[in-house]
């Protein structure tokens, strides 16, 4: 194992996040506090409880599955495509690193990033609302494996990606449409009988549903087909990033 | 001696069809410096990416220090060092941590020590806090450079390391070449300015249209293809050789003003008495002479074009698909 291919990689992945602070960390929390300002404060004080939890405190496990969705997506996308785009993964690539230890340092990178910032949101959203969390371990649990497994997705995107817009199509077309579909700001029982059957669709529902329930004991879907859910959407990116290596697809001539 | 890198029967088609590498075989011996010519898109490129694991052969294999590049990536790669062609850096981060991301990538152990004094040789110790994007084209090259050596490897590939960099730089990176190699690294470069093959290289590879076309020690090879000539500046212009010299090697040239005669070093009479004796009896008068050895320039211009009018010449497969 090269331990110290795998940190060099971390590390210099880490470094490209502080120096773009302001992007990476601090206008997600900035345009997510907005959202608790609009929806939790102005509008939730108007609306009634949700299954017992106020609007306000409802809606925060899906705002941050909202930006670690994004966010793990395009910093790990980023992260790879760029040294594509510029050349430099040559030294990658004639470097003494496995496949595995590639993946563990970009992933865990972007990972680790995405995991900071939920966190930091969560802090947030105190100053706006008023939250307990039933659940700490698995709420930590659903955070990290949500970074993981999403990281993993941006990862493979980065690497088909050949162009700047291909990079940012899957986000914006597809992630965040899911995401706002997905519950986030509404609880799926809400729905009319048919669209809550088409809801069970989409894989974000299950992220969210099971996110919420570690936070308050609720959830439109039962917890362990949550928890099955994101493994299986781990196992399939596990699966195309292996396949990536194995091919060399799009990284190797 | 075992070869320090060994290339057999490797062959390169690319996605799109074309076949960059055909057979090609390569043995590399420890400790010296190998030139690579050839001119644009022979193959070089493409054959020290396949060797450095950036680029997938389509068939044969490649051997780094007894290490399979493919089954056994991890030791060969961790004795080669690659200073690419094109400058790719990344422009945010600073030379110092960018040199470190190198050692570490490679799986070596941080040494302070050892990155300073490289980045001392190097003369960009002083810009070690620097942005990469600051730093001029040459410092570029020689950061590329720090980084390739950052994990003290024993095989350093260049390719072209020399392009676009002047003369005063030049000679320095002659100079570094020379010292790696007295500390036991093996050097391969690229080039297409002759001089610097002739100048650096213990062995010369031409390389054509993906075929090695030739493999010799450099002073060998100026010896064995190695001809001179001699240069008549006639007193009076002639029209033509006359019948009595007809025999000789002579060519008749600057609007019948100059003799050319050819020789060649390796034989033991040159025929130059001869040729001086015989222009005597002609009565041709020369004002002065001149001799000229020709040098790897002119044999490397000599084996490309030959190869090109042997490929021109086979109406068969291949080329013009
Ligand atoms: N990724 C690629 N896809 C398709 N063809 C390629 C690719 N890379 C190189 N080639 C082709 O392979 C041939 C050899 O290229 P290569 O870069 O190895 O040449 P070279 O000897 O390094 O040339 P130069 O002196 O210009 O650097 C060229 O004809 C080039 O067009
Ligand atoms: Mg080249």
């Amino acid at each position: 194992m090269n331990w110290y291919g795998i940190r060099a990689i971390y590390k210099f992945e880490m470094a490209r996040t502080w120096r773009t602070l302001m992007q990476s960390i601090a206008s997600p929390v900035l345009s997510t506090s907005l959202y608790f300002v609009v929806f939790g404060a102005a509008i939730g004080s108007r609306m009634g409880e949700i299954e017992g939890v106020s609007y306000g405190a409802f809606i925060i496990p899906g705002l941050i599955m909202l930006s670690l969705l994004s966010e793990s997506i395009s910093n790990a996308s980023f992260g790879i495509f760029f040294p594509k785009f510029s050349g430099t993964i040559y030294e990658v690539l004639s470097a003494p690193v496995s496949a595995f230890e590639i993946v563990t340092g970009y992933v865990g990178a972007a990972a680790t990033k995405s995991l900071v910032l939920g966190l930091l949101i969560l802090l947030t959203a105190r100053f706006f609302v008023d939250y307990q969390i039933l659940h700490p371990f698995w709420m930590l649990g659903f955070l990290v494996l949500t970074a993981v497994t999403f990281s993993m997705f941006g990862f493979i995107i980065g690497i088909w990606a050949d162009d700047f817009q291909k990079l940012q199509v899957i986000p914006l077309m597809v992630v965040t449409p899911l995401t706002f579909l997905g519950g986030a700001f509404y609880s799926i029982n809400m729905l009319p009988e048919f669209w809550q059957k088409v809801t069970l669709f989409n894989p974000v529902v299950y992220l969210i549903s099971g996110f919420r329930w570690s936070f308050f004991g609720i959830a439109d879907v039962n917890v362990g087909v949550s928890l099955a859910m994101i493994f299986l959407f781990l196992l399939l990116c596990l699966a195309g990033i292996w396949w990536i290596f194995r091919t060399g697809y799009r990284i190797k001539t | 001696m075992n070869p320090i890198i060994s290339v057999s029967n490797l062959s390169k088609t690319y996605s799109g069809g074309f076949t960059a590498l055909r057979e090609v075989n390569l043995d590399i011996h420890q400790g010296e410096i190998f030139a690579l010519l050839g001119p644009n898109g022979a193959g070089k490129t493409t054959l020290i990416s396949i060797v450095c694991g950036i680029v997938n052969a389509t068939a044969g294999t490649v051997k780094a220090d007894g290490h399979d590049v493919v089954q056994d990536y991890r030791a060969a790669r961790e004795k080669i060092g690659l200073v690419p062609q094109e400058l790719c850096t990344d422009s945010f981060e600073s030379v110092l941590a960018t040199v470190k991301f190198s050692r570490g990538l490679f799986g070596k152990a941080p040494d302070p020590a050892y990155i300073e004094r490289l980045l001392r040789q190097l003369s960009l110790w002083e810009k070690r806090d620097s942005r990469i994007m600051t730093l001029s084209g040459g410092m570029k090259r020689r950061l590329m450079i720090a980084k390739a050596l950052s994990h003290e490897p024993k095989i350093l590939f260049l390719d072209e390391p020399t392009a676009g960099v002047d003369v005063e730089l030049r000679k320095d990176m002659w100079s570094m070449v020379r010292q790696l190699r007295e500390s036991g690294v093996t050097v391969i470069l690229t080039t297409h300015y002759i001089e610097e093959a002739e100048e650096m290289a213990d062995r010369v590879g031409v390389i054509n249209h993906g075929r090695i076309i030739l493999v010799e020690e450099k002073n060998t090879l100026i010896k064995k293809m190695g001809s001179k000539e001699l240069l008549l500046q006639l007193s009076e212009p002639i029209k033509e050789i006359p019948g009595p010299l007809a025999d000789l090697p002579l060519e008749l040239t600057g609007d019948g003003y100059q003799l050319l005669y050819r020789f060649d070093i390796q034989e033991g009479d040159t025929g130059i008495t001869n040729l001086l004796r015989r222009l005597d009896q002609a009565a041709i008068d020369f004002r002065d002479l001149q001799t000229r050895e020709s040098s790897l320039e002119d044999i490397f211009v000599g084996l490309v074009r030959g190869a090109r009018q042997g490929i021109d010449g086979d109406t068969g497969d291949g080329e013009r698909r």
